[in-house]
């Protein structure tokens, strides 16, 4: 499966960055003028020397005289920076302040937990009966205001999905939020965005905006708990999963594995992504169950040293994990 | 002696030292799986049949006895599997304490990771099917650290969570003594 | 004899012995004054004379040769970064590698390279430039060399050793507290910063004194050359910015030891407490490297402009405010931390505001070249590179000024870009060109025009094909300090192109310093005066003697060389038989004091070495701070113990 790898700014796909395009070229207009403006008077500066007889050096005797047209181009110079500063200032202001008013009257609540280094995600709901839990991947519903409580429990990472929103970052021992309405039905990836330790490069997201009626199927089926497994080779799977190291970590609902030291598998094979980096399939599922160091150097999830059989058994049954 | 030769002795007593590159800072994460390699039921020295010979020191133990990156991997293992139900944090509780010197069944870093893979009489659950042997290693150096065992530059000295204990880094190192299974 | 007798007839005596004593003066001058003069100032021959010295001109050449050392290893790193990232998903270097690798590069260029070649400049020009012969509190300024240099001698050490820092240059806690960064490297690279701001406030001290009591008489502020005005508010920058991160990593360092609960939120710390005291001085201290380079751009605008600066008054000014507006400024780094929205707004204003002073001087620059005829040799050829390349990087600091546009640009390749733009851009133009420039006045040679130009453009052109795609970058997601990106996301030509051009910029770079190199042994003989500028350093020989100037110029012009009829006018009366300068007074520069110099002195190198052993040690145990303090509290008695002088105490002037 191939996953439309999205992670530019300039995405436009949400309420909340849709004054972002607008404002980057105001900015970068004003900015692009000054410049010129800099340039064309350095060029003229290294132009003019051709014209001797007018320079106030040393070699005329002249160098404690200036020109009296610098005088007011000083002045000129400050009143036109100071406008354009200001202007950008006032227009960045403007910016912010809809954007963050437009962060009001979420319908939906999530709560992102940072880890190192995946993304522990929990869907809030007042009916407990009706909590999702998944890693790495939210799914939003298009035109769904959807606010996101952003807890870390280790260092300081930073939610961001470019084309959505910007970013915010996970402390530990402070809730942050951010809130984000799609617009655009499509998949987005983000990035964890602040340093977090060995493997902050492999600490992707991936955001699946539906629609409406799509976004509920999905929820509808994330509160299934795990199939069971009917074939003899998932069954294998199933009783190693289930008695043996994953179960110290891993949590698959409807089974005897409940840990939440790290990501909940109930739904692992219908995820777009293993790992917070790489696309789901089979031949990743292999690679990371039999050597997650090798892959992700430092990653909290050990070599276990599967047998080849077990190895098969095991990732027979994460597959059906759908 | 001419700078030349002065300068070339710099550098070769540099090249030394990056030789000598520190392996208490070192990050095993390419630990290869070692499989059922932990002996079992290693004894402690009381118990040893035909008197006091002391068992050689498991290889392994030096990569990890004094290993800073392993001692705070085990941290991270002892709060995730929750040893503090049993054994606090350090204190002990059901289980019995950790940051004291007596031992019931061995005190160095083997015997602890034997005590962890194989669980012990009165409680103490096997691990050896939950965690892999690198993971039992950890923690096992990281409960040495409870009693001071470790050289101190290679602990931390708190973790990010409440404060429970001294920090580790002026914990001063328990004589480890062996006590005797029928008194308790 | 009444008391009064007693004491006029000692005076008498007294006025006798004086009389006695030789000074520079008509009745001692030419060779015959600068022989005696070279004999009491020159240092004590051999290794020990060498370890001891106080010449502010032999300390200056060792910060600039170390920190030209330090930029060699840094950008060695950056070329095996590059070297990474030149392909998606590359197995070159390992995260962990990779991690030590950005975090010994951004450390090193920022505290060993940036901040002390602008001090080393400094400590070399000033008091050639301000007309004195030796700096104020010339052990100080030792000292300060050798705290440097052992910081940065732990610093790399360690990453030799494999326990080197891993927590990135600006080591955020929790990462960089006790529970995730485990052994020494966070403790290690703490105590680096504890040894170069120790040096940096040593340096401060050393310059704000020489600067504002140790000018040539007459030379009153408003007459001062805009690069001591420069230094001015850079020192004094550095003492108020400086202690904000000796406090933060002195905290950072009790937490990893003790136990202490500074940044531990569970305990009632908290994680961003170290954010606000790290960017209290982490926004300063960039000021603090680039103010020194818009001093540098004035200098060499001036004299290759055959002018002075178009209005000095708004440049002084421009420079005072950009010195105390960036003191207001560091939440800018903190936009995505969650504090409070309309709060970040002030900062945004704030950090548009400090764009002003800068716009100011960059306009008084340009006019003073409209003014002027320029001569574009390769110094001046670095200060039109500086102007086109370090206002890209002015203007992409006012977009991340913005809060929405910081929100999605903060810790990408964009700010990257920005920050290498301004860095580079901003400070290391103007530095290689004032090397260029100050070259032979250092040296005694002119370093080669040829190979200068070359470089110049190699630089210019490599810089621009090294960062200008990273910006590029940024705006198609690529966060920092990331080993490894993945194939799809359009990252590999901006990441592909950043790599030839760094190879570009390295063997530019590499140029710049065969051809420095090749100049000390075969460069053009230097006259005081090649670039006929006008300040008073180039009233004196090339390289200059001990004791800088035989008598002490007087000034009365900002352009004396310019302004002088024939010989500059001199004061005279200062001792040859012991070394002596002439302290003036603040503002008026009129002649205040006469000030015996201390004598070279290995006093400041064992207490740098005492206090070198206490820092160190301390990284291992508490008890350090305990015993390591013994030594040192010997050392500096040993230093600080009251000399005798063998000299009967004279008049002050009046």
């Amino acid at each position: 499966m191939s996953i439309q790898h999205y992670q530019s700014i300039f995405g436009n796909a949400a309420t909340e960055v849709r004054q972002f395009n607008t404002l980057f070229v105001i900015f970068l207009v004003v900015c692009a003028v000054m410049y010129v403006a800099v340039i064309a008077f350095l060029i003229a500066g290294i132009a003019r020397r051709r014209r001797a007889a007018e320079a106030n050096t040393v070699e005329e005797g002249r160098h404690h005289e200036s020109d009296p047209a610098m005088r007011t181009g000083l002045i000129a110079w400050g009143a036109v920076v100071g406008t354009g500063l200001v202007a950008l200032a006032i227009a960045s202001f403007v910016a912010d302040r809809s954007m963050a008013n437009a962060a009001a009257h979420e319908k939906l609540s999530i709560t992102v937990t940072g880890n190192q280094w995946w993304w522990d995600v929990q869907y809030n709901a007042a009916d407990n009966s009706k909590m999702v839990r998944t890693a790495n991947e939210l799914h939003l519903p298009v035109g769904v205001p959807v606010r996101i409580m952003l807890k870390s429990n280790d260092v300081i990472h930073s939610f961001w999905v470019p084309s959505l929103a910007g970013k915010q970052d996970l402390i530990p021992g402070r809730d942050t939020d951010i809130t984000i309405t799609p617009q655009k039905v499509g998949i987005y990836r983000g990035q964890c965005a602040e340093y977090c330790g060995a493997e902050h490069a492999k600490m992707a997201l991936v955001v699946d905006v539906d629609s409406y009626p799509d976004f509920i199927k999905w929820w509808q089926h994330q509160l299934q708990t795990a199939p069971k497994p009917t074939t003899p080779l998932a069954l294998a799977g199933y009783n190693y999963v289930t008695s043996r190291n994953c179960s110290a970590c891993h949590a698959i609902a409807g089974t005897p594995a409940s840990a939440t030291v790290g990501p909940d598998l109930t739904h692992l094979a219908s995820r777009r992504t293993l790992a917070a980096s790489m696309p789901m399939s089979e031949g990743n599922l292999y690679g990371w169950v039999a050597d997650p160091q090798s892959i992700k150097p430092g990653t909290k999830m050990p070599t276990i040293g599967l047998e080849p059989n077990e190895l098969h058994a095991v990732v027979a049954y994460l597959e059906t994990l759908k | 002696m001419s700078s030349r030769f002065r300068a070339s002795l710099a550098l070769l007593a540099v090249a030394t030292l990056a030789l000598a590159a520190c392996d208490r800072e070192e990050r095993h994460s390419r630990a290869k799986p070692m499989g059922e390699t932990v002996p079992a039921g290693t004894s402690p020295d009381t118990i040893w049949p035909g008197g006091t010979v002391p068992q050689t020191l498991d290889p392994r133990a030096k990569l990890y006895d004094n290993n800073a990156p392993a001692i705070s991997q085990g941290q991270s293992l002892y709060s995730q599997m929750n040893c503090g139900g049993c054994h606090s944090h350090g204190g002990g509780g059901m289980g019995p304490a950790l940051m004291d010197d007596e031992w019931r069944y061995g005190g160095r870093i083997d015997q602890i990771a034997t005590s962890i893979a194989e669980g012990r009489p009165n409680g103490m659950p096997s691990w050896r099917s939950k965690l892999t042997e690198d993971q039992i290693w950890q923690l096992a150096a990281y409960v040495r650290s409870m009693s001071g065992q470790p050289s101190k530059d290679a602990v931390n000295s708190r973790a990010d969570a409440m404060s429970a204990t001294a920090p580790q880094t002026l914990t001063p190192r328990e004589t480890v003594q062996t006590s005797d299974t029928a008194e308790q | 004899m009444t008391e009064l007798e007693r004491v006029r007839a000692e005076d008498q005596r007294l006025a006798k012995e004086r009389q006695r004593i030789a000074r520079d003066g008509p009745k001692l001058t030419g060779a015959k004054l600068e022989a005696r003069l070279e004999r009491t100032w020159r240092r004590p021959p051999g290794i020990l004379g060498w370890l001891a010295t106080v010449d502010h001109k032999e300390i200056g050449r060792r910060y600039i040769i170390t920190a030209l050392l330090f930029l060699a290893l840094g950008g060695m790193l950056s070329l095996a970064m590059r070297l990474q990232l030149a392909q998606p998903d590359s197995n070159l270097i390992s995260p962990q590698r990779y991690n030590e690798l950005f975090t010994m590069h951004g450390s090193t260029m920022m505290f060993l390279f940036a901040v002390p070649v602008m001090e080393g400049v400094a400590v070399f020009i000033i008091p050639l430039m301000l007309g004195t012969r030796s700096t104020a509190f010339p052990r100080l300024n030792a000292f300060s060399y050798y705290m440097y240099l052992f910081g940065g001698l732990l610093l790399w050490v360690a990453f030799l050793l494999n326990i080197g820092p891993d927590i990135g240059w600006f080591a955020y806690t929790p990462l960089s507290g006790p529970q995730f960064s485990p052994g020494k490297r966070a403790d290690i690279w703490a105590q680096m910063i504890t040894f170069t701001e120790v040096s940096a406030l040593a340096a401060a001290v050393v310059l704000i004194c020489t600067i504002l009591k140790a000018r040539a008489p007459g030379m009153t502020l408003a007459r001062m050359p805009l690069f001591a005005w420069a230094m001015l508010v850079v020192a004094v920058m550095i003492v108020f910015s400086m202690p904000s991160i000796a406090l933060c990593s002195g905290m950072l360092i009790s937490d990893r030891l003790v136990g202490t609960q500074f940044y531990n939120h569970y305990e009632h710390g908290d994680a961003l407490l170290w954010q606000h005291l790290f960017w209290f001085f982490g926004h300063p201290e960039v000021y603090i490297i680039f103010l020194p380079a818009t001093g540098f751009v004035s200098v060499i605008t001036e004299t290759f402009c055959r002018r002075p600066i178009f209005a000095y008054p708004v440049v002084v000014l421009a420079l005072i405010s950009t010195g105390i507006l960036a003191f207001g400024l560091w939440v800018h780094h903190m936009f995505a931390t969650g504090l409070p929205r309309v709060g970040y707004s002030f900062y945004t204003s704030a950090s548009m505001t400090v764009a002003i002073p800068t716009g100011l001087q960059i306009f008084c620059w340009l006019a003073t070249m409209w003014d002027g005829r320029p001569r574009f040799q390769v110094p001046m050829l670095y200060v039109v590179g500086f102007i086109v390349t370090f206002v890209i990087g002015g203007l992409s600091g006012v977009i991340i000024a913005s809060v929405p546009l910081d929100l999605q640009l903060h810790d990408t390749y964009f700010i990257v870009a920005h920050f290498h733009y301004v860095l580079i851009g901003g400070a290391v133009f103007p530095l290689l060109g004032i090397l260029t420039y100050w070259f032979p006045k250092i040296t005694g040679r002119m370093m080669s025009e040829t190979l200068g130009k070359i470089g110049f453009w190699m630089l210019f052109l490599g810089f621009q094909l090294a960062f200008f795609p990273m910006h590029f970058a940024g705006l198609l997601g690529m966060p920092r300090r990331v080993y490894t990106y993945p194939a799809g996301l359009g990252l590999e030509l901006p990441n592909l192109l950043s790599t030839i051009g760094a190879f570009v910029v390295a063997t530019a770079v590499g140029l710049f310093v065969v051809n420095g190199l090749y100049s000390l042994y075969r460069g053009a003989i230097a006259p005081p005066n090649p670039w006929e500028a006008s300040t008073l350093e180039w009233a004196t020989t090339s390289p200059p003697p001990p004791y800088n100037f035989a008598h002490v110029p007087v000034v009365d012009s900002k352009t004396p060389l310019w302004d002088a009829e024939g010989e500059l006018p001199v004061v005279t009366g200062l001792r040859v038989d012991e070394k002596e300068t002439l302290l003036t007074t603040v503002v008026a520069a009129s002649p205040d004091l006469r000030e015996p110099v201390p004598a070279a002195s290995l006093w400041p190198l064992i207490l740098s070495i005492a206090v070198a052993v206490f820092f160190i040690s301390s990284i291992f145990s508490p008890w350090a701070v305990l015993f390591g303090s013994i030594p040192c509290a010997i050392a500096a008695a040993a230093w600080f113990w009251p000399k005798e002088l063998n000299r009967n105490p004279e008049p002050v002037i009046t």
